[in-house]
């Protein structure tokens, strides 16, 4: 594998982590809108709350890593990207200045009214971020980011179908695997109406998700031939993983399985990203720049793989430690969702 | 971006500074059994969460700016200065990992445990103030790529890293997080005081971060003026105008304040021979001056620029004073100052160190233009082509209004609930589980 090359596979393995653990993040701030107001609203409002106080920003710091690696690696890719789409891109800083802010002082908002206000702002911005970010992502497959500084359209770079669907698509895929961890959550949490209240949302959103996958394929087809063809070609066993795992999962939920449904709908995003992945390549930029093209000198390639290496070594054991500690309930600041009763509080 | 780095640097050195600060307190508590300390670190790290939070957001939005508005700058650039910023997303990483165990581990982990897991994101602040302030060093310093014009082709990261501006600028903006984290949280506690509230909590409060301040204080003068020497070597013209020099030559007469015109200082007073003095420890030293550059190379507001070069340096001063007042009287007498008059001096403390933040920011900025990489790229070539940027900016501006007020309203009210408890659940860390804090709604 060429140097560029590895560099690339760092950047995709950012891009997944992002996807999965922020995009649940996101996702669960949809939930978190989409819960209502009042008393209804409150409970699942508490686990999402609970569940994503520890970890959003260990989770969010993957985005920096991203756009590190591509302006670090794949320079003229990055400048290109962001001249060219800086509207989607100001928007989705816009919702994750918005996002971050209304989580933050959510908690700390004591009267009823700045948390109403806060939870909203929360909720919204979950929703524009991974929708914009989808935007970005269509473009670039829909081979409509030239190289050069603001070359391409800013309009219809990111106006049309493929990038509308696979915003659309992001922003289900955030809130499908959202809906599937929270199942796990709630049941940490001792809630089995909770429980329930999730798995028939991720059922949902399950079906909108290959709805919109198959969206974006009919989408693929007509505007990013190229990329179709790849996914058609080297990618189908990635597309068949993914379709598989999507399909295991709606059986288990639909069983009220108690472990498994977590690690098969994060497989079926994974799969998904690196299936888009090999269909892309060689190209960084469709239709013709390729990774060779865009990247860095080879001293500054192999300080990022150093880099990344540290970063296996310290970081990931560390994030490791968080979710087990995550997990086993010894982190926790605000108080566990009360128990169905109704009465409790 | 000047804005919103402008705004993100107080974050940012309250970031690096503040979980010092509270492990301090956290070390003291469990060391000494002060139940005191203990709810102080307790207090400081829901402060810490909420600053690292927003900082956190400033900081995603700067990494967009570089790309949405000096998309050229970092399109030819980025792969010499990117890999100083991938090891800041390391340094990032863990300070947000372990935070968050920090934060959310109060109830649940053993004391000494719980202490240890706050002392990687202490290194970790450190390591990412380095990484970062080593990307602006080496735009005034740029080294350690080639060619100079046209696309990089070779670039060599261990000069990247390490260039010549390192080793003054990255310890000057680190112990100016510590000296402006300090001076703000003793001024909030001095405030407190002034209003009667003199319990033990608000004297640990005021005197954890007062020592600590004012020990930084007196390091910090003596690395900015080397810093300052440096730069009269390095970066002439930066020098030349924060300290107004229109034309090379010897026996340069130092002014404080006035009035930068073409024809030398108007008002202001002045020492004569003693700018000379300062840069080479001689009268008869050689000062550049900013005729040895053609006009459209030097920087602009000339006046501002000095203004804020004096106003640093005078702030520092007065810091010094207040730490060698509160030196002596705690050697006499292991006590704060009795008079009122300290307090109200600790009180301005905050504001005016970060006003001398900011004024170091203006000078290494400003002074450096036009340039945005010293003598290699003009930051009006470094700018996005892209029409209607001017909307999104503005659009930050307003936000990061909103943002800062919002961040102040909450640590207010943070600090007002703190002082209504003064006593119940929430002030006994490690203590046995009892009700749920905060968030009980």
């Amino acid at each position: 594998m060429t140097l560029a090359n590895a560099v690339a596979v760092v950047l995709v393995v950012g891009v997944t982590m992002y996807a999965v653990f922020g995009g649940a993040d996101f996702g669960a701030g949809l939930w978190s809108l989409l819960a209502g107001g009042g008393e209804g609203g409150r409970r699942p409002r508490a686990l999402i709350d609970w569940a994503i106080g520890p970890v959003w920003e260990a989770n969010h710091v993957w985005l920096i890593f991203v756009l590190v690696v591509l302006w670090t690696g794949f320079p003229s890719a990055f400048e290109a990207i962001f001249s060219t789409l800086f509207i989607p891109l100001s928007l989705a800083a816009f919702g994750i200045v918005l996002r971050g802010a209304g989580f933050a002082f959510q908690h700390t908002a004591k009267r009823a009214r700045g948390r109403a206000v806060s939870t909203a702002v929360f909720g919204v911005s979950s929703v524009l971020t991974p929708f914009f970010l989808g935007t970005v992502v269509g473009a670039v497959a829909g081979g409509r980011v030239p190289v050069g500084n603001a070359a391409g359209d800013v309009w219809t770079s990111w106006v049309n179908p493929l990038s509308l669907v696979t915003g659309a698509l992001f922003v289900a895929t955030g809130a499908y695997l959202a809906s599937v961890f929270l199942v796990s959550d709630a049941r940490r949490a001792g809630t089995p109406d909770l429980e329930r209240y999730f798995s028939d949302r991720a059922l949902v959103a399950a079906v909108v998700t290959g709805a919109l996958a198959a969206g974006g394929l009919v989408a693929l087809h007509a505007d990013a031939r190229a990329v179709f063809d790849g996914l058609k070609g080297d990618a189908l066993p990635l597309v068949i993983v993914s379709a598989v795992c999507g399909v295991a999962v709606l059986v288990l939920l639909r069983r009220g399985a108690q472990r498994g449904a977590r690690v098969l709908a994060a497989g079926a995003v994974v799969s998904v990203i690196w299936g888009w992945a090999v269909a892309q390549h060689p190209n960084i930029l469709p239709p013709s720049l390729t990774v060779s093209d865009a990247a860095a000198p080879s001293e500054t390639l192999k300080a990022v793989l150093i880099v990344f290496g540290v970063a296996v070594l310290v970081v990931l054991p560390s994030l490791g430690l968080l979710y087990t500690l995550v997990q086993r309930n010894l982190v926790e600041e605000t108080s566990q969702p009360a128990p169905p009763a109704g009465s409790a509080r | 971006m000047a804005f919103t780095l402008g705004f993100h640097i107080i974050l940012a050195s309250l970031g690096v500074a503040l979980p010092a600060m509270m492990l301090i307190a956290n070390y003291r508590g469990l060391r000494h059994d002060d139940a005191d300390a203990l709810a102080l670190a307790k207090r400081w790290s829901k402060a810490v969460a909420v600053t690292f939070a927003v900082g956190a957001v400033t900081g995603t939005v700067l990494s967009f700016e570089f790309g949405l508005l000096w998309p050229a700058f970092t399109g030819r650039f980025g792969q010499v200065f990117g890999v100083l910023f991938a090891i800041e997303g390391v340094f990032f990483f863990l300070e947000a990992i372990f935070i968050a165990i920090y934060i959310f581990g109060w109830r649940y982990l053993s004391p000494w445990a719980h202490f240890w897991s706050g002392v990687p994101v202490v290194i970790s602040g450190f390591g990412g103030a380095f990484s970062v302030v080593a990307v602006n060093s080496w735009m005034n310093q740029p080294q350690g790529f080639s060619p100079t014009s046209g696309k990089v082709t070779s670039v060599d990261p261990w000069k990247v890293i390490f260039n010549p501006a390192v080793p003054y600028e990255v310890p000057h903006m680190i112990l100016a997080a510590y000296l402006v984290t300090g001076f703000l949280v003793a001024s909030i506690y001095a405030v407190g005081m002034l209003r009667g509230r003199r319990d033990r909590i608000h004297r640990l409060g005021l005197l954890i971060p007062l020592t600590v301040a004012c020990i930084a204080t007196p390091i910090q003068f003596a690395v900015g003026d080397t810093a300052a020497r440096a730069i009269a070597k390095d970066q002439p013209i930066k020098f030349a105008a924060m300290e107004c020099v229109q034309q090379t030559h010897s026996d340069v007469t130092e002014y404080i304040y006035g009035r930068c015109t073409a024809d030398g200082v108007k008002g202001g007073i002045g020492i004569p021979g003693f700018d000379s003095f300062l840069v080479g420890w001689s009268t008869s030293t050689v000062v550049t001056g900013l005729d040895s550059v053609p006009p459209d190379e030097r920087p602009p507001f000339n006046t501002m620029l000095h203004w804020a070069f004096d106003t640093m340096v005078g702030i520092c001063t007065v810091l010094i004073g207040l730490g060698a007042w509160f030196g002596f009287v705690w050697w006499r007498r292991r006590d704060i100052p009795k008079t009122k008059w300290f307090l109200r001096a600790v009180a301005l403390s905050g504001v005016s160190a970060i006003v001398a933040l900011e004024c170091g920011w203006i000078i290494t900025e400003v002074g450096r233009q036009p340039w945005i990489v010293y003598r290699v790229m003009r930051t009006s070539d470094a700018v996005t082509h892209a029409n209607g940027i001017w909307v999104t900016f503005s659009l930050v501006l307003a936000i990061y209004a909103v943002l800062g007020a919002t961040l102040i309203i909450v640590l207010r009210a943070m600090s007002k609930r703190w002082r209504s408890e003064d006593g119940p659940e929430d002030e006994v860390p490690y203590g046995p589980d009892t009700a749920p804090p905060v968030a009980a709604r």
